[in-house]
């Protein structure tokens, strides 16, 4: 298996695993193309050099942040804020606090600009205290100074929602609450650039279509399998993140591989093969929808039955949550995490596995595939056909710890020094089994561990699952 | 004022009164809650989140694996101040009475030492939970005068309603007067303080369930 450490790339191509929609975020947003302006290059750099003072339009910008935290706030979120007793519990769920102990990481205080715009916007009380001037205006400023807690220090894990006693979904507010910090102009400038990429090569990592070619052309080869590239009627379309096509093209190789076998009939899209959305971990969910929307026109020009989500965090929950959502209609097509299809090919007898894997075996649950996703006992049944040594960390499952890098996190170079830190969980869950070989389902999980394990000096194998399985394929 | 004609007043007009207030603010938070609509999800749930958020409901109630561990005091002291609290306000056979002559309903009372017991569990568990506020940075941070206030609200009913019971004071009739007053005072301000979470929590856990379920995630 090709490495990611062998390759380096700039930071800000990276793309990363993350955000859940409040089921309705998407389409709160969208009347609001506010967030346009990220698509201006430069934009935000030139601007951060100046004093906030010396900004043009800056007030603007703010004032379209509150607009946005106003549009965004509906009876689930207005329950919550409602519900808050301040007990700080959710601190204890969140990774950023458990490894720093510093209470500014507490999950719920990350709201508190948008918590402030629910109080004086929507409740009795607070437009009285408002209008008497006892309220303390949520200012652009204080956006600013917010946004590292909002995209440093969240990967929308969602843990800490979770275990709030009250039943807060906390993260599904994050991501609520990005929406007007993107608009307002306060997100970093790592995932402005993968946005601005996104949008407009097609990728957040700026990969495009030959690059896809080229990695076919060498799987095809390396496997002696054939891929279909644009075929109609397929059962699956298959779709990559831009870490699989740079990094991990084997995912690809692997696919065909069980495809072929199981006589699935697949393929790929020249229009559409990049499954990672910036926009949603940004907070744009008019770019969101666009990323989206290049993909369902694929899926529905090709006429395709099923669209597969990579091993991609993020992409899963950006296609199968807010998908359809962020298009505002329900999709002809099913939307499936590629474990989801394995599993179910598995269970149907078109996938037989064989062959063990010697040695004992973890399972890494990336957080918008397993909590946020739902997809966390089809790794383990996969996994056990072939890993009689599988063993589960603790906190595995829907209560896994994250990597430190999804959403948005590992693509924001700001955030590069807290992520670090942050790793020290996955870091003690792995040392605590004591075992030497971890398995995960997210590129994006896989590339920040690995780049952790390296930092850490920690003598650790990262393998896909996907490729795994088809690597114990039966010879029937 | 004496303490029987502040005892007279808060019995009848008074109760009625904060009663009546209290009724009006939560049905206006939840008019505020409900009324800002919640948009259909379009995309197709795993499984039929019917029953998801009822459960979740019940379940948010127990800490999730390795947190009671994490922050001890927090789920204990909340624990005893809420069952004592509940014990108290709800099986001291006087507190059933005065349920009967408001809502016509009646349940079988505990015995006075028991909720004896119960009451002294709860204001002990505040008190806890107080000087853990005031040390845990992460309360520290998040606490603002409305956290005060509602630890105040909440004590003060506990505290008269003890000394009442023990007659630690002298004067019955004001300790008791007291007692009901601030009870009163309670019922006026829960709905616009945090307290209103014994309301909102269902909405809110509802609400949690209701999403994690539909993605095939128990929560």
């Amino acid at each position: 298996m090709e490495s990611a450490r062998g390759v380096r790339r700039p930071r800000h191509e990276q793309e990363a695993g993350a955000p859940q929609g409040g089921d309705a975020t998407a389409r709160d947003c969208r009347r609001r193309p506010t967030t346009r302006w990220l698509l201006r290059p430069g934009r935000r750099a030139r601007e951060q050099e100046r004093p906030a003072a010396a900004r043009p339009r800056r007030r603007a910008q703010g004032a379209g942040g509150l607009n946005a935290f106003k549009q965004v706030i509906d009876a689930p979120v207005a329950s919550f804020f409602a519900s808050c007793v301040h007990c700080g519990l959710c601190a204890e769920t969140c990774l950023f606090y458990t490894e720093t102990g510093d209470p500014q990481y507490t999950p719920i205080h990350k709201l508190e600009p948008l918590r402030r715009t629910w109080q004086q916007e929507y409740t009795l009380l607070g437009r009285l205290a408002r209008l008497v001037g006892l309220a303390k205006p949520v200012t652009d400023a204080e956006l600013e100074a917010w946004s590292p807690l909002v995209y440093d220090s969240c990967t929308m894990c969602g843990r800490c929602s979770m275990v709030c006693p009250v039943g807060n979904d906390i993260t599904m507010m994050i991501r609520k609450m990005r929406e007007g910090m993107a608009a307002a102009g306060h997100a970093p400038e790592g995932l402005v650039t993968a946005t601005q990429r996104s949008i407009q090569s097609g990728s957040p990592a700026g990969v495009k279509w030959v690059t896809v070619q080229a990695q076919i052309k060498r799987m095809q080869k390396q496997f002696g399998i054939s891929i279909p590239v644009n075929q109609e009627n397929a059962d699956y379309l298959v779709l990559m993140s831009s870490w699989e096509i740079l990094n991990y093209p084997e995912y690809l190789g692997a696919v065909g591989r069980i495809f072929n076998k199981a006589g699935a009939t697949w393929t790929l899209s020249e229009h559409a093969y990049e499954a990672t959305n910036s926009g949603m971990q940004i907070g744009a969910s008019d770019l969101a929808r666009e990323l989206v929307g290049r993909i369902v026109k694929a899926a529905e020009d090709l006429k395709v039955k099923c669209v597969i989500s990579p091993e991609c965090g993020h992409a899963y929950t950006a296609i199968r949550w807010e998908g359809p959502n962020l298009m505002g209609r329900r999709f002809g097509f099913e939307v499936k995490h590629i474990l989801e299809v394995l599993d179910d090919l598995s269970r149907t007898g078109r996938l037989k596995l064989k062959g063990s894997i010697d040695k004992p075996v973890t399972y890494h649950d990336p957080c918008q595939i397993s909590r946020r996703g739902g997809v966390h006992q089809q790794p383990r049944t996969l996994l056990r056909q072939f890993a009689p040594q599988f063993r589960e960390m603790t906190d595995s499952g829907v209560m896994n710890w994250c990597c430190g890098g999804g959403g948005g996190v590992s693509a924001n170079e700001r955030a590069e020094p807290l992520r670090i830190i942050s790793f020290k969980r996955k870091k003690a869950q792995i040392e605590e089994l004591g075992i030497s070989t971890v398995v995960t389902s997210c590129a994006n999980c896989r590339v920040v561990i690995e780049e952790a394990l390296e930092h850490y000096h920690m003598d650790v194998e990262l393998l896909g699952l996907t490729e795994l399985v088809a690597e114990h394929l039966a010879e029937d | 004022m004496t303490g029987l004609e502040l005892l007279i007043w808060a019995r009848g007009p008074g109760l009625v009164l904060a009663v009546s207030l209290c009724i009006f603010g939560v049905i206006l938070r939840f008019i505020e809650i409900l009324a800002l609509g919640r948009k259909a999800d379009l995309a197709p749930p795993r499984q039929s989140s019917a029953g998801s958020g009822w459960r979740t409901i019940a379940t948010r109630s127990l800490p999730p694996p390795g947190m009671l561990r994490r922050a001890p005091l927090t789920y204990l002291g909340g624990y005893v101040f809420h069952i004592g609290m509940a014990i108290a306000v709800f099986f001291f056979v006087p507190h059933i009475e005065l349920f009967r002559g408001l809502f016509g309903l009646r349940w079988p009372g505990l015995p006075n030492s028991l909720v004896d017991i119960a009451a002294l569990a709860a204001i002990v568990a505040l008190l806890a939970l107080l000087i853990g506020r005031m040390v845990d940075p992460v309360k520290r941070l998040l606490t603002g005068a409305g956290d005060w206030l509602a630890w105040a609200l909440t004590f003060a009913p506990l505290v008269t309603g003890y000394a009442a019971f023990h007659h630690l004071f002298g004067n019955y009739t004001l300790t008791l007067a007291l007692h009901i007053l601030s009870v009163e005072l309670l019922l006026v301000l829960l709905p616009f303080t945090k307290l209103f979470h014994a309301f909102s929590l269902f909405l809110a856990r509802w609400y949690n369930g209701d999403i994690a379920g539909r993605k095939g995630v128990a929560t």
